[in-house]
């Protein structure tokens, strides 16, 4: 239990020890372990329909009395027409969406951003790919750059507002769930019968964690794999995972914080609210802030009695630092790194492999290079003043050093930073060696040029750099990648928090974390030195003394 | 022939022991929550700091009210008077026997060296310990108390220094206490509040 750094300090404690102080018999109490034993979900979608079903009950409108909807619909937007005959309004507004532009302009930093713009270091990029791409796209039929963003009865109202778990948009068609019979996944001999629209249409309700969780767990395309923190065990979690979003407990949908006003949802990944110190966000408020903040509910002096001090942290910490000890702490692995480059490499009938790990994860892909995965992960921590500068596509870059495809901007000293935790990805991709460009990488089109049909990344590069209109050098070369995620999901309850003791030690949590002084990270180290070793001067000098003193008056008695 | 004189009354002994005790502790949390090494761990050990904290506090707004009420902060003055006698005294005179150059008596109870050591205590760590150590409490009330620009650094910093201070006063103190005319007289007359004084 005892560990000293300097040798004379265990000296002076012996002596202090030595003075017969009675110990309280005190318990160390903050020895809490980050990881739990990970607690099984059930994600069956026959929960999820058991859920809405009793959604539905409170609802003024059952939908399968509706005769607009006692009709066979023949695709998507057939149901979309049907359900703009009441809710005339309903495309209007999410035309304005981001969910439906995938285009968005940071008003503070004027960076051109959006999902059909930015580059990532997952499968880099949108245009020549976008009908795999807008199977997460809230409309129909998005499947190159004339696609009709006007047009009302493209948008999807079933993906968000289905209750029986029973629609899927699949990737290859863009946007659409199949209304065929159809092999899914491919090659699996598995089959998915038709969508059954009609019973689908009966039943809409409320945005649900699964409906949201739909695309948002599978970003980066497939579960768990892109954020850290959303996954799909969370469409049915434990109090343990999400003290919020537990299923048996408060039970929050996705749109209990991330609250919508015609159809535009709170909060946003390309201008994040890093810090929220307004307090509690009250009902009628005329504010114009993000209402899916901790404060935005929990105010700004949230802790008392024992955890009344925490307080003291808000002025440096977000409130996830501490009260997300972990990321994928739902037991599912989520990718941690992507090396483009390794791609290509056949087995030994000239055919693309995939190699699993001894947990069914692909580590390599033909198509896609290797990856790494891990779960239950310690978040990196950094500075954050909400302010994200994204690489661009034209955005020049040193490629002798590890690019930076998202920064987080903030300090120590601007006073609207905290410290955040964050999912740092990494990558290695490909990049336009001539101009010191990001790519567009054609991966999944129809065309022969496409990555996954030919293996060739060149011919993938230049197709892609000519689809999306810019110019390119010819060469390709590998980048080192990095992007960061802030973590602010799986939110543990109380007694899963980080404990006090994770930080304040030496080479703690937040080490390296610049411009705080946290109590027991040996901050002062020449002072120590110093105060020790003259305190032990002081016992040795006393010691002589003392034996000097016992000799001579032995001696002299 | 000694002579027993009552040196110390019942509060000041009550005082200094739980004042001892309670520093010593100060002490142990303190240098727990500085990094030194792990014993309560982190959490408990800031608690029973300010736990400790405070009840020292209390325990000195009493020994102040009784220092002024009974004229006994008067032993706390300086003087300069036999300093060098005192001095001697420990570096030679110690070790063969000599007489002490001081006599206790109840209106001097501390020898000249004892109160420049407590008025040091008095004048320069304790208002830094205590100084410090506030702040150190009321980090969320700076910015509104005007103290905007302090930084926990410079705070923590001499709160640490102050707690070297205490460290080596209280080895010092301890030893010192049993260089009594016999080795046990001092700790004795902190116990029983009677000092055997030689004639």
């Amino acid at each position: 239990m005892f560990k000293f750094k300097y040798k004379g300090a265990e000296l002076i404690v012996a002596f202090v020890l030595s003075l017969g102080m009675i110990w309280p018999a005190y318990a160390t109490s903050d020895a809490k372990a980050v990881d739990k034993a990970p607690v099984k979900t059930k994600g069956s979608s026959v929960d999820v329909f058991d859920i809405a079903t009793e959604q539905d009950k409170k609802s003024t409108a059952d939908h399968s009395k509706f005769k607009e909807l006692q009709v066979d619909f023949k695709d998507g937007p057939a149901v979309t027409k049907a359900c703009l005959a009441c809710h005339t309004e309903a495309s209007k507004q999410l035309h304005k969406t981001k969910h439906w532009n995938w285009d968005y302009i940071n008003a503070d930093t004027k960076q051109h951003l959006g999902k059909k713009n930015v580059i990532n270091n997952f499968c880099t990029s949108v245009p020549s790919n976008y009908k795999f791409c807008t199977a997460c796209h809230i409309g129909y039929g998005w499947e190159d750059e004339n696609f009709d963003f006007t047009a009302e009865e493209k948008v999807d109202c079933l993906v968000c507002h289905d209750t029986t778990a029973s629609y899927k948009k699949l990737p290859g068609l863009a946007g659409h769930p199949n209304y065929k019979t159809m092999e899914w996944p491919p090659h699996s001999g598995k089959f998915r019968a038709p969508t059954d629209l009609k019973r689908i249409a009966q039943n809409v309700g409320k945005t649900s964690r699964a409906t949201c969780g739909a695309c948002h767990f599978r970003g980066g395309g497939g579960d768990a794999v892109k954020h850290g923190d959303l996954d799909s065990t969370l469409t049915n979690p434990s109090r343990y995972l999400d003290v919020h979003m537990d299923a048996k407990g408060l039970d929050f949908s996705c749109a209990k914080c991330h609250t919508s006003d015609s159809h535009e949802v709170a909060g946003s990944r390309y201008q994040p609210t890093a810090v929220d110190d307004k307090g509690t966000f009250i009902r009628g408020s005329k504010d114009e802030r993000n209402a899916a903040t901790c404060v935005a509910c929990h105010g700004n002096v949230p802790h008392d009695g024992e955890y009344e001090k925490m307080n003291s942290h808000t002025d440096k910490l977000a409130c996830q630092t501490c009260h997300i000890p972990a990321y994928a702490r739902g037991n599912k692995h989520t990718k941690m790194s992507w090396d483009w480059s390794t791609l290509g490499e056949m087995d030994e009938n000239g055919k693309p492999k995939k190699i699993f790990g001894s947990e069914g994860k692909v580590l390599y892909d033909s198509k896609k290079g290797d990856f790494t995965y891990d779960r239950y992960v310690i978040p990196e921590y950094q500075w954050f003043n909400g302010e994200v500068e994204f690489t661009l596509a034209d955005t020049k870059f040193d490629p002798s050093q590890v690019l930076k495809i998202n920064s987080f901007k903030g300090n120590a000293d601007d006073g609207k930073s905290r410290i955040w935790p964050t999912k740092v990805f990494r990558g290695k991709q490909m990049y336009d060696k001539g101009n010191n460009t990001l790519v567009v990488t054609s991966l999944s089109d129809d065309k022969e040029t496409a990555l996954w049909k030919n293996f060739d990344i060149n011919k993938a590069v230049e197709y892609g750099m000519k689809y999306a209109g810019r110019d390119f050098s010819g060469q390709v070369g590998w980048i080192e990648t990095e992007m960061s995620w802030p973590i602010t999901h799986m939110v543990a309850p109380k007694e899963d928090v980080v404990a006090c003791h994770q930080c304040h030690t030496e080479n703690g949590r937040l080490a390296g974390i610049d411009g705080i002084y946290m109590p027991g990270a040996n901050n002062t180290p020449l002072l120590d030195k110093l105060g020790f070793a003259l305190a032990l001067l002081t016992l040795i000098g006393v010691l002589i003394h003392g034996a000097i003193r016992y000799f001579m008056h032995k001696r002299g008695g | 022939m000694a002579e027993r004189i009552y040196i110390f009354k019942r509060f000041e002994r009550f005082w200094h022991w739980s004042q001892a005790l309670l520093i010593i502790f100060l002490l142990v949390t303190g240098f727990e929550i500085h990094g030194t090494y792990s014993l309560f761990g982190f959490h408990a050990a800031t608690e029973l700091h300010t736990t400790a904290a405070w009840t020292l506090v209390a325990l000195w707004v009493f020994a102040i009210f009784w220092h002024f009420t009974t004229g006994e902060w008067k032993q706390y003055i300086p003087t300069m008077e036999k300093v060098d006698a005192m001095l001697k005294f420990y570096l030679t005179g110690i070790f063969t026997d000599a007489p002490h150059p001081f006599k206790q008596t109840t209106v001097r109870k501390h020898n000249p060296l004892q109160r420049l050591a407590y008025l040091f205590v008095l004048a320069i760590i304790n208002p830094l310990i205590w100084t410090t150590g506030w702040f150190y409490l009321f980090y969320d009330s700076w910015e509104s108390w005007g103290f905007g620009w302090l930084n926990l650094e410079w705070v923590a910093f001499f709160h640490v220094i102050a707690a070297f201070m205490i460290l080596i006063f209280l080895i010092a103190h301890i030893y010192l206490a049993t260089a009594g005319h016999t080795v046990s007289a001092h700790i004795k007359a902190m116990i029983t509040g009677w000092e055997e004084v030689e004639d």
